[in-house]
Formats: structure tokens, C-alpha cells, sequence
């Protein structure tokens, strides 16, 4: 199980665990409000950092799940494809939607720590 | 008392009649006249009612829904304006509902007068060059577009593959693009809602072939940077098009063709009041600059020599994308959105937006006391929040718009645009009264106060409609696809299908 303080964030609130685990932040899975349906990338494919890999549908809207790092998908959470709730019930553990090979470490270095994170979603908040 | 209507099959008693049907003049047995493999082997199971029934069973369903004829339908984006009863009067005379679309043109004259004049007037009040009439709708008008900026690209030899958005634009616009087979690429926007022009610049390379721009944009306010975009995508030989679908804002007022766009749809069921909602026939003709005349779909009116004639003749149109639609679009449609400009005139239609967009000041004004004004500047047709600042006690903005039912008023768009927290969207359109505008914005107080004192009921609102709150989060994660009637006949009609899907195989 990820501890947040040692995950490394995305402004586009994906969260990174040092074993390439990744998943939406708790404050994205408050913001979408209840899931509804997880589409997930396939095992093999080598994505981009940046690119949209999978989509997290809520009530509210469907959203781009972008990955943080470039790399190739080595596994997918099936649970939360049958119970979309895990996201919203537990975001950093079993809400985790796919696990990357990183192919290039040295792009980690642009993520966010949780404290900087957090602080960002201020600003963001009062921006608006 | 429940409010609910059930359905006429739940209503149905063995034998009650509404007509009797004359026995059949046909002496021979059936099997005669249509091969015994078509004939059904039992009658078909359908609800015994009166007449009556069936008429107070529509009636009351008609009365359960909201209309623009029965309520404030305040539906950001949407355009809900009231459908005057003389485009349905114009609509429905007989000379242009019987015509048939294959007559001979000779016998069209009339038809095809209004659909070349039809043209003609969204020329003048967009400043195009031509227009074609097909698309059925605003989405599938895009992809018209879309399809003439390829042919466009390709007649000239460019390969170019992205199509760039701002985030600030309609959800159908990268649907339409993907649909075509472009690349997506999204254009930010400020935190003041306009296009964010160093990203704009940063994605415009030599591989775009075209930007679509939804102006006003969805958080309803204009590009004052328009002009700009328009010249630096040209310069890199890129078009532009125009997401028409908010010019209720526009008409009369600026031309689009002036602003740089090269193509643009318009949907008449927004704009040029012809009725819309619940997916029936809309209509999304798109405009297009000179250069892009032969890439029309076809067939296309003309004038000649005094009389209108329908062309699709290869020779003549060689580059036409083709026909996107059958016959010549909805043409119901476009006959009340005719009569409409005919009806308001030049100068009323510059009224028409003139009062659209004082009535979305008037909301903007009104409610920013209560709520947070998305852009800080006067907006167009309609006025976006974010609803934050009135939600206490565990209230959300759907909590919100749920609760506007129990006062009678359709629900606002919520959280859309997504670039805004809890977000409202509201266009009164030029239809509503002043009167009208205020007991809305008095309603919306008054919650905003039921938030502080009364929390809980606001968040179970609705509870004055046939239904109440329903779970949405249940219906997607576990929908119930099969209507659970209580009536015995159906379940019986139901055993015998499902007995006979599992019967035997041959």
C-alpha cells in the first residue's frame, strides 16, 4: 500500500508510488464525486508522460487519466473496473488503477510532493 | 398519492375497447395472400383500453414534463427560447408538408425558393459565402465542417493530422474531430476564461489543419483575442471554425465571416427558434468562405434564370464532400427558422441578442451576490458561476438545482464547464420577462437561505415532483434494464418470451 508521503503528484492529480503504482489523488476523487466506471489501459502498451491513458467517469462527468511518467503498463487493477467505488472508498490503496515500467526516472522530477500538492489545489481552489 | 402515470399496459383489461374494428372484407385466408412464415401466430399483446384512457394517459404525461410552454427553461448552452406558433402554422401549410422530395423541381418552385432564400439570409448575418442546409444537428453540422477542412487540406496537398481545442469549447468538438480521424490536441485557457494565447501558440505547428472555437465561448464570454487567432492560424495554413452553437450572442451584432473563421454551423433549434429537446429533428447548416464553395455537400440549390433548381451533378460539383444527409435536411425545420428571420427581420434579429444578452447580465448582476461570478468581465448570452460560495452545510450545486424544481423552474446546466468548481450555468434568452428573471433570482436567494436554516431538506430536494431524488450512482452502477411491472398480464407475456428464447433449439 502507497503512503501518500512518499507518492509523488501530478498537476493533473495523478498520484506515483516508487514501484510505478498509479492512481487518482483523494482530493480528484472528492472534486469527480462518485465514480461510476473505470476504462483501463491494456497490459504491453507504452505510453508517453502526458498522455491519456484511462478515463474515470463520475455522475458529474467523464475525466482523462494522463500518465505522469512515460513507460509500458505492466498491470491494471480489474477490481476497479467491477467496483468503480474503490476509487472514491480508497484512493491510495485498493482504488490504484494501473502499474507503470518507468522508462525514464529523471521525468519524476517535475511531480509534485503531497505538500506541494496540496498547496497547488489552494492555489487552484482560490484561483477560480 | 403517487403521481406517477403507469404505463397503458398496466392499464389494460382483458376485452375493454376503445375502437371496434371492422371485421376484415378480405374472404380468403391469409396465408393466400402473404407467405405463412410472416404471419404472426398470435395476436400481438397490446394494452385493452378505452379511448379515454388513452387520452387522459397523454394528457397527464404531457403535463408531468417541463416545456419552454410551461416553465422558465434557464438550460445554459442550450438556447431554450420560446418556439413561436406561427413557424408551426408556416411549417404546416399544406403546399410545403405534402411536397415530396423527389418531385420534380418544376412542382418545388416554393420549397426550394425559401431553402435558397433560407441561404441567403445566413449569408448576411454571418458573412459567409454559401451555406449548406443538410446537417441535422450542431454535432453532425461539426463534422461536416470537418470533413470540408479535409478535403480542403487534401485538394491542396497539405498532410496536416491535429485539430486543436481550447478546453473552454463543446464536448461534441473532439468527438467530431476523432470521429474524422484528426488528432486532438487541447489549447488552454486563463484563469479569466479566454484562450491562454502562449499555449495557443506553443501548439499551433505546421500539423494543425484546423481550430475549432466556440464563441461566445462556454463560459459565455468573447474572445476579445479572436482576430489574433484567426490571423497566426491562417499564417501557418491552418483554418478556423466557428462552434455556431452560441450565436444568440452573435446575430446581428458581428459577423463571423468578419472575424477570420472560415467555417461555422448554426443551430437553427438554438438560435432561430425551432423546438428542440428531446432529440427530435434539428438542423446545423454550415457556412463556409469562398474557397471552400466547391467542397459543399451536395445536392445544392441554385438560381437560374428565375427558377430554383436542385443540383448533385458530379461534373458540376467534382470536389463536394458528398451528401451528409438524405434528401435535403430537415427542411420542417428549416421552414420555422425561416419564417422566425422573416418574422423578426434584420432588425429584429439584432434585438433578438441585444436582449439575450441584457437578460444574461441581469442574471450575471443579480446572482453575484449570492454566488461567484466565473469571469469577471459582462458575458454574452449567458452567465456561469461557481456555486462555492453558497454552499454550506454539506450542499452541492446539483442540491441546488434539484431544489429549483420544487419552485417550478427547469434546472440550470450544472458542472459544465468543467474548468469551473461547482459550476451553473444559466441563459434566460432574450424569451423571458423582466418579471420572470427576478422571481428566478428572488428563488435562488430564498434556497440559498433554506441552505443555512434547513440543509437537509435542500439536499433530499426534489419534493414537490412525481419522482423524487433518484440515485444516480445506482442507475450507472447497476441499472435495472427490465421495466418491473405489477401487472399480471405483462409478467405473463414476459414468461412466455423468455420460456420461448429457452425453449428447444431446432
Amino acid at each position: 500500500m502507497p503512503n501518500p508521503q512518499q507518492c509523488k503528484f501530478a498537476k493533473t492529480h495523478e498520484w506515483i508510488a516508487s514501484d510505478g503504482t498509479i492512481g487518482i489523488s483523494d482530493h480528484a476523487q472528492k472534486e469527480m464525486t462518485d465514480v461510476v466506471f473505470v476504462d483501463l489501459p491494456k497490459v504491453g502498451l507504452e505510453v508517453k508522460a502526458g498522455d491519456a491513458c484511462a478515463v474515470v467517469e463520475s455522475v458529474k462527468a467523464a475525466f482523462d487519466i494522463y500518465s505522469p511518467v512515460s513507460g509500458k503498463i505492466t498491470k491494471v487493477n480489474q477490481a476497479v473496473s467491477k467496483k468503480p467505488a474503490l476509487v472514491n472508498q480508497s484512493p491510495y490503496e485498493n482504488g490504484w488503477l494501473f502499474v507503470i515500467e518507468k522508462s525514464n526516472p529523471a521525468e519524476e522530477a517535475v511531480l509534485l510532493s503531497l505538500t506541494d500538492y496540496e498547496k497547488f489545489i489552494e492555489e487552484e481552489t482560490n484561483g477560480h | 398519492m403517487s403521481r406517477l402515470e403507469p404505463l397503458l399496459i398496466d392499464q389494460s383489461v382483458k376485452g375493454r375497447r376503445g375502437v371496434g374494428i371492422p371485421k376484415s372484407p378480405v374472404s380468403q385466408p391469409l396465408g393466400h395472400l402473404i407467405p405463412e412464415k410472416f404471419l404472426r401466430k398470435k395476436k400481438p399483446h397490446l394494452p385493452e383500453v378505452t379511448e379515454f384512457q388513452v387520452v387522459r394517459h397523454f394528457t397527464r404525461l404531457s403535463q408531468l414534463n417541463f416545456s419552454i410552454d410551461t416553465h422558465f427553461y434557464p438550460l445554459g448552452s442550450c438556447t431554450m427560447k420560446y418556439n413561436p406558433k406561427l413557424n408551426e402554422a408556416m411549417a404546416g401549410l399544406p403546399g410545403l408538408k405534402n411536397i415530396h422530395p423527389l418531385a420534380p423541381d418544376v412542382v418545388s418552385q416554393g420549397m426550394l425558393e425559401i431553402l435558397y432564400n433560407l441561404e441567403q439570409w445566413l449569408i448576411r448575418v454571418t458573412g459567409f459565402d454559401a451555406f449548406t442546409l443538410q446537417p441535422a444537428a450542431g454535432a453532425h453540422g461539426e463534422l461536416t465542417g470537418i470533413f470540408l477542412a479535409q478535403a480542403y487540406h487534401r485538394a491542396r496537398g497539405n498532410k496536416k493530422s491535429v485539430v486543436l481545442i481550447p478546453d473552454s469549447a463543446h464536448g461534441t468538438n473532439p468527438a467530431s474531430a476523432a470521429l474524422a480521424g484528426f488528432k486532438v490536441v487541447q489549447v488552454k485557457s486563463q484563469s479569466d476564461g479566454h484562450i491562454d494565447l502562449s499555449d495557443y501558440r506553443q501548439k499551433l505547428t505546421d500539423e494543425v489543419a484546423l481550430i475549432m472555437i466556440t464563441l461566445p465561448n462556454t463560459l459565455g464570454i468573447f474572445e476579445g483575442q479572436i482576430e489574433t487567432i484567426t490571423r497566426e492560424a491562417h499564417a501557418k495554413g491552418a483554418l478556423v471554425y466557428l462552434d455556431g452553437a452560441n450565436f444568440n450572442a452573435l446575430a446581428g451584432l458581428v459577423r463571423p465571416g468578419d472575424l477570420g473563421f472560415d467555417i461555422c454551423h448554426i443551430n437553427l433549434h438554438k438560435t432561430f427558434s425551432t423546438p428542440h429537446g428531446g432529440g427530435g429533428p434539428g438542423a446545423g447548416p454550415v457556412g463556409v468562405k469562398k474557397e471552400l464553395e466547391p467542397f459543399l455537400p451536395v445536392p445544392r440549390v441554385l438560381k437560374e434564370k428565375e427558377k430554383f433548381v436542385m443540383r448533385d451533378s458530379k461534373h458540376q460539383f467534382p470536389q463536394s464532400i458528398g451528401q451528409m444527409r438524405s434528401f435535403f435536411g430537415s427542411t420542417g425545420v428549416l421552414l420555422r427558422a425561416y419564417t422566425y428571420m422573416v418574422t423578426l427581420g434584420e432588425d429584429g434579429v439584432k434585438e433578438m441578442s441585444r436582449r439575450a444578452i441584457i437578460n444574461a447580465n441581469f442574471i450575471r448582476v443579480r446572482l453575484s451576490k449570492i454566488f461567484k461570478v466565473a469571469a469577471n468581465e459582462p458575458c454574452m448570452h449567458e452567465a456561469v458561476f461557481s456555486g462555492v460560495p453558497a454552499l454550506k452545510n454539506g450542499t452541492k450545486t446539483l442540491d441546488i438545482a434539484k431544489r429549483l424544481l420544487d419552485y417550478g423552474y427547469y434546472a440550470p446546466t450544472v458542472y459544465f464547464p468543467l474548468i469551473v468548481p461547482e459550476c451553473l450555468m444559466i441563459e434566460p434568452t432574450e424569451t423571458e420577462t423582466p418579471e420572470t428573471l427576478e422571481a428566478f433570482c428572488t428563488t435562488i436567494e430564498k434556497i440559498a437561505r433554506e441552505i443555512e436554516t434547513d440543509p437537509e431538506m435542500v439536499k433530499h430536494a426534489p419534493h414537490t415532483t412525481p419522482v423524487q431524488r433518484l440515485d444516480e450512482v445506482q442507475a450507472a452502477r447497476e441499472p435495472v434494464l427490465k421495466w418491473p411491472s405489477w401487472n399480471s398480464a405483462f409478467n405473463t407475456f414476459y414468461e412466455e418470451k423468455t420460456q420461448k428464447s429457452q425453449g428447444p433449439q431446432k
